[in-house]
């Protein structure tokens, strides 16, 4: 399998991808804003067609816009931007202003499957080194945040007290979770993005005690998920993406299992 | 010098002067209780000691300084939200947070950094529940981890907002033991508010009773009085003595057990005292 160039590009995009997308997630579940990173994935839609419609390419529309949506979702305030009924208008208006684009562009038909969607398969050299790029960007950022990041998700008055500023934080944290969402993107498309973003980190997070095994295993799940829903893939001929969000609710399943047989065995402490 | 000095402070919240022209003097190794019914302006005032809130007027002097966030000889517990509170992260993990938690970079503690975190989970005497996931903890154990997040940068000035909010009768009385020892053998100064005076009896060195936007310091005797507190209740107060436990009334109900539980009797009493005085 791994004779075909389109191969072995799948699993170097999706190895990248996995990665960051572990490790940020694991982040962005601690923190509580997992919808907030749903979101943003849709209002990348509306780049990724916009961009299509111009004549750019479909990324860097997706860039462009999910990083500008993150940084005014932090700038407006957690608060604001972790509200349900704020966070759906803007999934829904940005689906639909999106299909809006591709109405006017109407010569690609697949190309709509693709973002929403996702197709791995069809990921080429270029784009490998692009996401590799974007990767190191958002993985470098995160790492000179991470501790005061930490700190204000665990502990935001404390760290306010101490001088840290949460909203410069949420900001830029956003950003890097946009920019996570435009790479996760091109392997499962905008709509499946919590497939690689939440469930590895939520899985990890049931599983572990401390924040460095945490994201090392996020990330490890992360990559495990999109490598194995590849070859599941390649040998069924069933879509990668249905193989990938189907691992990840499995594994963050029986993530729950260990849990459950303890609480089982003994009786809530009273 | 004082660890805190309010001169002629006015702290408005929402629009709302929730402390008007208060002035405070509180010496250095000093244990404060901090009392007053819900919405007097206990956090708030906290949050003004933190440079948090600007005074609308007057001015906050924290160890002879302008009060400024970011102050690393404050340690501060804020009241708990129980946001943490589902986290399967250890406690040291979580504890561990605050060690340089203002400084970029990866949140990775070195030996000093362990060693201070070793050192604030022996204070409170939390190192071998510091293992377990703050998950399993009891709200008890939870408060302790909280504590030493607070001592963590060896503050002069201890803030504790609400500690024993959700605990029992029994682990009230073990915090603030633990609190005032703590105190004494690291000779800080010490805020500490709650609802209730009688489970900081005998602990404290003086109270700071808030309401009505005002602000009573003194001794236990000197402040829980009926004219004192029927000043900053704006309400008919009678103090009562039972032992050595003191209820504050008014209309015959005592005010402070009911503050957090039912805040409809707060309004209740309130009316009731006004219509008395009519």
């Amino acid at each position: 399998m791994l004779d075909y160039e389109f191969m072995r590009n799948a699993f170097a995009a999706a190895a990248i991808v996995a990665v960051v997308a572990g490790t940020v997630g694991f982040f962005l579940v601690l923190r509580g804003q997992t919808f907030a990173g749903h979101a943003l994935a849709h209002v990348g839609f509306t780049g990724a067609t916009g961009a299509v419609l111009v004549g750019i390419a479909p990324l860097w529309g997706l860039v462009a816009m999910t990083v500008a949506a993150g940084i005014g979702m932090g700038a407006i305030g957690e608060r604001l931007a972790q509200r349900d009924v704020a966070i759906g208008l803007v999934l829904a208006s940005s689906l639909g202003l999106g299909l809006l684009f591709l109405h006017f562009y109407t010569a690609y038909a697949s190309q709509a499957t693709t973002l929403l969607f996702g197709n791995v398969l069809a990921v080429d050299r270029a784009t490998v080194w692009t996401l590799a790029a974007l990767a190191a960007v958002s993985l470098a950022a995160l790492g000179i945040i991470s501790r005061p990041l930490l700190f204000a998700s665990l502990q935001p008055e404390l760290a306010e007290a101490k001088g840290v500023s949460l909203r410069l934080y949420s900001m830029l944290f956003l950003a890097i979770v946009a920019l996570t969402t435009a790479e996760c993107a091109q392997i499962v498309g905008v709509l499946l993005v919590f497939a690689l973003m939440v469930g590895p980190a939520a899985a990890a997070q049931r599983l572990t005690g401390t924040v460095l095994a945490g994201v090392l295993l996020s990330a490890l799940l992360a990559l495990g998920e999109s490598w194995l829903g590849i070859t599941l893939a390649y040998y069924t001929d069933w879509p990668t993406s249905f193989w990938i969000t189907t691992l990840s609710a499995a594994v963050y399943l029986l993530a729950g299992v260990p849990r459950l047989a303890s609480r089982g065995r003994m009786p809530m402490p009273g | 010098m004082n660890a805190i000095e309010f001169r002629d402070v006015t702290l408005n919240l929402g629009g709302r002067d929730v402390l008007a022209g208060v002035n405070l003097d509180i010496a250095a190794g000093e244990f404060v209780g901090v009392l007053g019914p819900n919405g007097s302006g206990k956090t708030t005032l906290m949050r003004a000691v933190l440079g948090l809130v600007t005074p609308r007027l007057g001015a906050v002097r924290v160890l002879g300084l302008p009060a400024t966030s970011g102050n690393p000889s404050i340690g501060y517990m804020p009241q708990a939200r129980g946001a943490v509170a589902a986290t399967r992260l250890s406690g040291r993990d979580f504890v561990s947070s605050v060690v340089d938690g203002h400084r970029l970079g990866l949140p990775i503690s070195g030996r000093k950094g362990r060693a201070e975190v070793d050192r604030v989970l022996g204070l409170v005497g939390a190192r071998d529940l510091a293992r377990r996931p703050i998950a399993e903890l009891s709200g008890g154990e939870r408060q302790r981890l909280l504590l030493a997040q607070a001592l963590i940068g060896r503050p002069l000035l201890l803030l504790l907002d609400e500690p024993l909010i959700s605990l029992d009768p029994r682990h009230e009385g073990e915090a603030v033991a633990l609190v005032r020892s703590l105190q004494q053998e690291l000779g800080i100064t010490v805020l500490f508010s709650a609802h209730e005076l009688n489970p900081l009896l005998g602990a404290i060195d003086r109270v700071l009773y808030l309401g009505q936007g005002q602000a009573a310091l003194g001794t236990v005797d000197a402040v829980i009085t009926g004219p004192v507190l029927s000043r900053l209740y704006g309400a008919e107060i009678e103090v009562v003595r039972l032992g050595d436990r003191i209820f504050v009334m008014a209309g015959g109900y005592p005010v402070e057990r009911d503050a957090h539980r039912h805040e409809p009797v707060l309004e209740d009493w309130r009316d009731r005292g006004r219509s008395r005085h009519a």
